[in-house]
């Protein structure tokens, strides 16, 4: 039929919303086409065009590699030649196939998408903030209720809102602080191998300590041979004299055997239990914390919670890291009602400089400032941290003193920012809707606050397991969720001023 | 009325040619937003419950067929079974090199389903003004129906149905 040929022609991105007329878009042609890696909001790194992805920190991974490599390297150099010799020369060639195989999964772990969730398009975001609206009544004086709750196999399960992303994220879903992005089936965020580990390269993880775990116990197995097979013929010291790099290589083994054994033993029990890191570190299904409490995720036999770790269907990646940027997309007319928040005003986002974005969340902050958001809570002057480092846009992130003498006007619906992609300017747009977020911290603001510098409370638990990687019998995690640094005040009163003083050139 | 809004597109190509011009000679008036049901916990399954602003401008049947089509897609692509423990294992014996040359299952499915997704499209919710989204480039957060007024009537937003006097009441 020539109207389903037609319609065939075309590929299937051009189906969705966005319009590719020149008429249209008049200044797409003359901007590069760029991929999607190169904008992407979260603090990862990209390489090779957006085929290897990784957290910000990647010094510890080097050092990884760099230990794998020196230690295995000495091995195959200094022992090897004697073992081959003396013993057989299958260990040699068992000892490259465990090593290949240890590279092999340590790089995979590294390098691929730990199942990042994208975050919410404006509309989204938009048609969630209406729903939320809906539900809570549409006064503003209640704050919206951030967390959903579902039951998955008989357990209640509470979804959060996570403020960055704007997504009610999935269970066992989890925000690395970090990265800054959601990921899916969160374990923990590894700094030796410098990245997270979530649903899709925690098979990979796991199959990287148990091969190390193999590997440095065939290496210090063989070394120790070694030795022992030399200091029967030369004597132990002359043993020692002759491949001094066997005691490096000891050495090295004996250290990493406890804390790399120990990793393996527990995620072995995680996979059997079907538990992440993350939910074991918080008894998110111990019995302790309730006689019904258990976890609706297992299967309940090891051997299939096992194999459905490793086994399992293996998920694409969500974030498309290497496709096009599209022009944008037509968006909705705004609705009248000025209730959205964020979605509002996002058709003018891309006709404005991020300038007049900051000036715009600014006035938007300092209007909200003369409405008593806070009237209920405001005991105490609570102030809105901002990062210093964004040079250009500290405007945006003015810190102001709310309380007690705001209370006198009603709350108006006052204007919301523009939601852009930089941080600075959407987490002044999240300063406000918080304060029902009393889930278990002590000051609702301060939460926000933490945001820009610190972990979360509800975040806390989860990077923790970046210490659980070498230390994994110990939980021994330094909780802290330090919400104010009292050295950065002087520069957020320095911010504010020239934050006003700006607004009063507008 | 099914039958009529065939005639209109075999009869008239120049109403749809294509769905870019479903986009020219349309506006984008509305978005509904399917969310996910975790109620079976993580596997992917989307909400069957009907929009209310797709009342009047889709059955009901049309839509949870459609919906119900995707769940079934998504629980064969996550399905744990014989077939996606071989290929597991024969992955990992191989340390995951023979995803290089070898496609997922999972990855077979979504092609699948973004057929699927298209003959939708162009079958059903097209002539009706409306348009799916893959839920993939939503991250598999929603699936995203995008709901198009005429720019030819009247320019009111209210859900005037005169979408290319394709659908046939």
């Amino acid at each position: 039929m020539h109207l389903g040929e037609s319609m065939r022609e075309c590929e299937y991105s051009q189906i969705s919303t966005r319009s590719s007329t020149p008429m249209e878009t008049p200044y797409k042609k003359r901007t590069p086409k760029r991929k999607k890696w190169e904008a992407f909001p979260g603090r990862n790194k990209f390489y090779c065009d957006g085929r290897i992805m990784m957290a910000k920190q990647t010094g510890v991974f080097y050092l990884t590699l760099v230990l794998i490599l020196v230690t295995c390297g000495l091995f195959f150099t200094f022992d090897c030649p004697f073992l081959a010799q003396e013993l057989t020369p299958i260990i040699p060639v068992l000892g490259g196939a465990l090593f290949l195989f240890v590279l092999g999964t340590l790089l995979r772990t590294s390098f691929s998408d730990p199942g990042v969730l994208p975050r919410a398009t404006p509309d989204e975001a938009a048609d969630l903030e209406r729903q939320i609206d809906v539900a809570n009544g549409t006064t503003g004086y209640r704050p919206p209720p951030r967390t959903k709750e579902v039951v998955i196999n008989g357990q209640t399960v509470k979804l959060k809102y996570c403020f960055t992303c704007k997504i009610f994220r999935p269970p066992r879903a989890s925000h690395c602080s970090l990265c800054d992005n959601c990921v899916e089936r969160f374990d923990h965020h590894c700094p030796w191998v410098g990245n997270c580990v979530g649903r899709r390269n925690y098979r990979f993880f796991y199959m990287f300590i148990l091969s190390l775990s193999f590997l440095t116990i065939f290496i210090f197995a063989f070394v120790i041979t070694h030795i022992i097979l030399s200091s029967y013929r030369k004597g132990f010291l002359t043993a020692l004299k002759e491949s001094p790099a066997s005691v490096l290589e000891v050495v090295v083994c004996f250290f990493s055997v406890w804390s790399i054994v120990g990793l393996s033993g527990f995620h072995t029990y995680l996979i059997s239990s079907n538990q992440t890191t993350n939910e074991d570190i918080k008894g998110s299904w111990s019995s302790k914390r309730g006689k019904d409490n258990y976890n609706p995720y297992s299967s309940g036999n090891i051997f299939t919670n096992c194999c459905m770790a490793l086994c399992g269907p293996l998920p694409p990646s969500l974030i498309d890291r290497r496709g096009f940027i599209e022009a944008d997309a037509p968006q909705m007319a705004p609705p009248t009602n000025g209730i959205t928040m964020y979605g509002a005003t996002h058709s003018q986002q891309s006709h404005m400089c991020d300038q007049d974005q900051c000036i715009q969340s600014t006035k938007f902050v300092l209007q909200a400032a003369a409405t008593p958001l806070l009237q209920q809570q405001s005991s105490e002057p609570v102030i809105i941290t901002s990062s210093p480092e964004n040079g250009t846009s500290l405007p945006a992130r003015a810190s102001l003193t709310l309380g007690g003498p705001c209370t006198s006007l009603p709350l108006g619906q006052p204007t919301p920012p523009t939601s852009t992609p930089s941080l600075s300017c959407h987490e002044a747009a999240d300063m406000l809707p918080i304060h029902g977020h009393t889930l278990n911290h002590t000051h609702p603001l301060q939460e926000q606050a933490a945001l820009h510098h610190y972990l979360t409370p509800e975040e806390v638990p989860s990077p923790p397991g970046m210490l659980h990687c070498g230390s994994p019998l110990g939980h021994s995690h330094t909780v802290q969720a330090s919400f104010y640094n009292p050295a950065s005040q002087d520069s957020l009163h320095e911010d504010s001023v020239r934050g006003l003083v700006k607004l009063s050139s507008v | 009325m099914d039958i009529r809004c065939f005639t209109v597109l075999i009869f008239c190509p120049t109403q749809f040619h294509n769905l870019q011009e479903l986009r020219h000679s349309a506006s984008l008036a509305n978005k509904v937003f399917i969310q996910r049901d975790y109620s079976e916990g993580t596997t992917c399954r989307f909400q069957t419950k009907f929009p209310s602003e797709l009342e009047s401008r889709i059955e009901l049947t049309l839509f949870e067929e459609t919906v119900k089509t995707l769940n079934n897609f998504y629980a064969e692509a996550e399905k744990i079974g014989g077939q996606s423990y071989l290929e597991g294992c024969l992955a990992c014996a191989t340390a995951y090199l023979i995803f290089l040359c070898m496609e997922t299952r999972y990855e077979k499915v979504l092609k699948k389903i973004a057929k699927y997704i298209q003959e939708q499209n162009e079958k059903i919710y097209a002539p009706r003004g409306l348009l799916i989204t893959d839920p993939i480039e939503r991250g598999m957060r929603v699936i995203e129906i995008s709901i198009y007024e005429d720019r030819g009537s009247s320019g009111s937003s209210s859900g005037s149905s005169s979408v290319s006097g394709s659908t046939a009441r």
